[in-house]
């Protein structure tokens, strides 16, 4: 059965006159899957959401949920459901009517409406708030609203278009933690749109990174950060270094590397910058080829051979590693 | 320094205050003030009666006419609120480019160069009775005889008010509309409302503001004025505006200023009723 929810994308593409905004994308989404479209502004990660809504039309290629092709059915025909980047909430709408307006779309009469709606609200944690206008609640607390008037009309698969960025830093952990929640709970397909790599990481299952109208790099979240395949995604990801060796370019991971003493190191540097992160010691060097690499110390390694700014050290990593990237 | 921030504070308010009083208060004073003198066939006398009152809440003729000026208003108001609810509706969600909208925009504001008395006079060739309309009508074969109720009948009236005013009803809606946040739209596409669900549940209420002051402009812009009512009823229909300007013609200050006094009462009563409505101050 859960087969049958899977989400693809088949050479997917959005053209606005001569620019490309989505160039062919593919791509399969297991059912049930929490992903999150990763990338800069400008690369094409919001359209194709709004295309797998259909607030955007495709121009080229298909969008598939369960085998069927929803391309060019209307938004709310496709099984689909929407979070906004802004929640647009209707204003002159109290919380529980805009979470059952969908109901009241449909012509379901108004107890059941209600009913409805109360469960829905209860599941997001706003039970008390439900005759509150949206003006008078928090980001935080329109954003769960938002959640529950998408989550209403029991969608196969959820999109959301950068729903952390207009909070507050720790309001956004806090919520990042609640969407886990609700998308473990339902077990529904989540697509999550958003810029911040951190985000990125701690929610999703399988990352896709966009860049430039296509997909850079999409897998596993762990296999991707583990192995990223090009510059770009290694510097997008942070926390790895892009080294230009002899070989070509490689990734290595900030924490893998190991500082000694400069002799017959890999690589001899510079220290240009100590940073003391609390838990860990970054320690930035600048190397031949005015490259710079950081490490990232354990507090109790760093201060057990404590360095100084403009000592010279040398780097080492394990040769598995170090990826080897392809631009 | 306190008592200087005091000072000043009244200066800066000063130069309205006195522009208000000189121009609106004071006018309004001596209006309430003459309705109450007495006047003969020759002459006015100051005094503090209520007998033009009496005569007119005693005359049947008094409630006719308000009646009809409300009647003016009410199907002036219609027309305008549809059409210029449509104009606006079109402008700001049909229309996809900026330019485009303000283009067009301005392209409805373009008869306002003109005087309204102008574009009132040119509906006379036009709906006579050898007229364009009329003339036109005729060779089509639609009618065999000219049509006399085109000109000079509560039709004319109502067709100028609605020509000339429903600009007024265009700006304020076009302005909240264009305040809404389209995502609004998507999202209720994306709850499943079909386009005239959209229209009602949605774009009508975050309207409310601007049909609301819309309306207020058009009521009484409708309720006190005489001029067109006389060129476009062909003096045949009497409003309030056009009771106040006999009275003038005749001189009979006091008894032109009750009225008057009552007109104002009436309007203020009707933007109240309009107020108590929709709540029109977060638009301001």
């Amino acid at each position: 059965m859960a087969r049958d929810l899977d989400l693809e994308f088949v050479s997917l593409t959005k053209r606005y006159g001569d620019t490309i905004a989505v160039d062919a994308v593919s791509y399969h989404f297991g059912a049930g899957t929490y992903a999150c479209l990763l990338g800069p502004s400008g690369c094409g990660k919001s359209s194709t959401l709004r295309m797998v809504a259909g607030h955007e039309s495709v121009s080229d290629g298909s969008v598939l949920l369960g085998g069927r092709d929803i391309s060019h059915l209307p938004p709310a025909k496709r099984g689909t459901a929407m979070m906004f980047q802004n929640y647009a909430l209707f204003p002159h709408l109290s919380v529980a009517d805009n979470v059952a307006f969908s109901l009241k779309m449909k012509g379901v009469d108004a107890a059941v409406r209600a009913r409805h709606a109360g469960e829905m609200l209860e599941l997001v944690d706003m039970s008390g708030f439900a005759d509150r206008l949206p003006a008078q609640l928090s980001g935080g607390q329109q954003q769960r609203v938002a959640l529950a008037r998408a989550l209403i009309t029991e969608p196969d698969v959820l999109l959301l278009d950068e729903p952390l960025s207009a909070l507050d830093p720790f309001l956004r952990i806090r919520m990042r933690a609640e969407l886990k929640r609700l998308q473990r709970e339902l077990g529904i397909t989540f697509i999550h749109v958003t810029h911040g790599q951190d985000e990125a990481l701690a929610l999703a299952d399988e990352i896709v990174v966009m860049n430039d109208a296509r997909i850079e790099q999409a897998g596993p979240t762990r296999a991707v950060f583990d192995a990223p395949k090009t510059a770009f995604v290694a510097r997008f990801l942070g926390s790895h270094n892009v080294i230009a060796l002899a070989e070509g370019k490689v990734a290595v991971r900030s924490d893998a590397l190991r500082i000694g003493a400069p002799e017959g190191a890999q690589l001899q540097g510079k220290i240009t910058n100590i940073e003391y992160q609390g838990t860990h010691v970054s320690l930035t060097a600048a190397i031949a080829g005015a490259q710079e690499v950081t490490a990232l110390l354990s507090d109790k390694d760093f201060f057990g051979a404590p360095k100084d700014l403009g000592e010279a050290v040398g780097l080492n990593w394990d040769s598995q590693a170090a990826h080897a990237l392809s631009a | 320094m306190l008592s200087n921030r005091h000072l000043s504070g009244w200066l800066l308010a000063a130069p309205l205050a006195l522009v208000l009083v000189v121009f609106l208060v004071a006018p309004i004073v001596m209006i309430t003030v003459v309705s109450f003198w007495g006047a003969t066939e020759w002459s006015i006398y100051p005094a503090f009666q209520f007998d033009n009152y009496a005569f007119l809440f005693g005359s049947e003729v008094t409630y006719r006419v308000f009646l009809n000026t409300l009647k003016y208003a009410v199907i002036t108001w219609v027309f305008t609120l549809l059409i210029g609810f449509t104009v606006a509706y079109f402008l700001a969600f049909h229309v996809r480019s900026l330019t485009w909208q303000i283009a067009l925009f301005l392209l409805c504001t373009i008869p306002f160069w003109t005087s309204n008395i102008i574009r009132m006079i040119s509906w006379i060739p036009f709906l006579g009775r050898n007229g364009l309309a009329n003339s036109t009508l005729i060779s089509w074969g639609v009618i065999d005889e000219p049509l006399e109720w085109l000109l000079f009948s509560d039709f004319s009236v109502i067709l100028a008010f609605v020509h000339l005013y429903t600009l007024f009803m265009v700006v304020p809606i076009f302005n909240t509309m264009m305040r809404i946040d389209k995502s609004l739209i998507e999202a209720a596409v994306d709850a499943g409302a079909t386009g005239w669900q959209t229209l009602w549940h949605v774009i009508i209420p975050l309207t409310k503001p601007g049909i609301m002051i819309g309306t207020i402009f058009v009521v009484t812009l409708v309720m006190g004025d005489f001029i067109t009512v006389r060129f476009m009823s062909g003096s045949q229909s009497a409003n309030v505006g056009r009771m106040i300007q006999n009275d003038i013609g005749l001189l009979q200050y006091p008894s032109a200023s009750a009225t008057a006094v009552i007109l104002l009462i009436t309007v203020l009563m009707v933007i109240a009723l309009l107020l108590r409505l929709v709540d029109i101050r977060k638009e301001l």
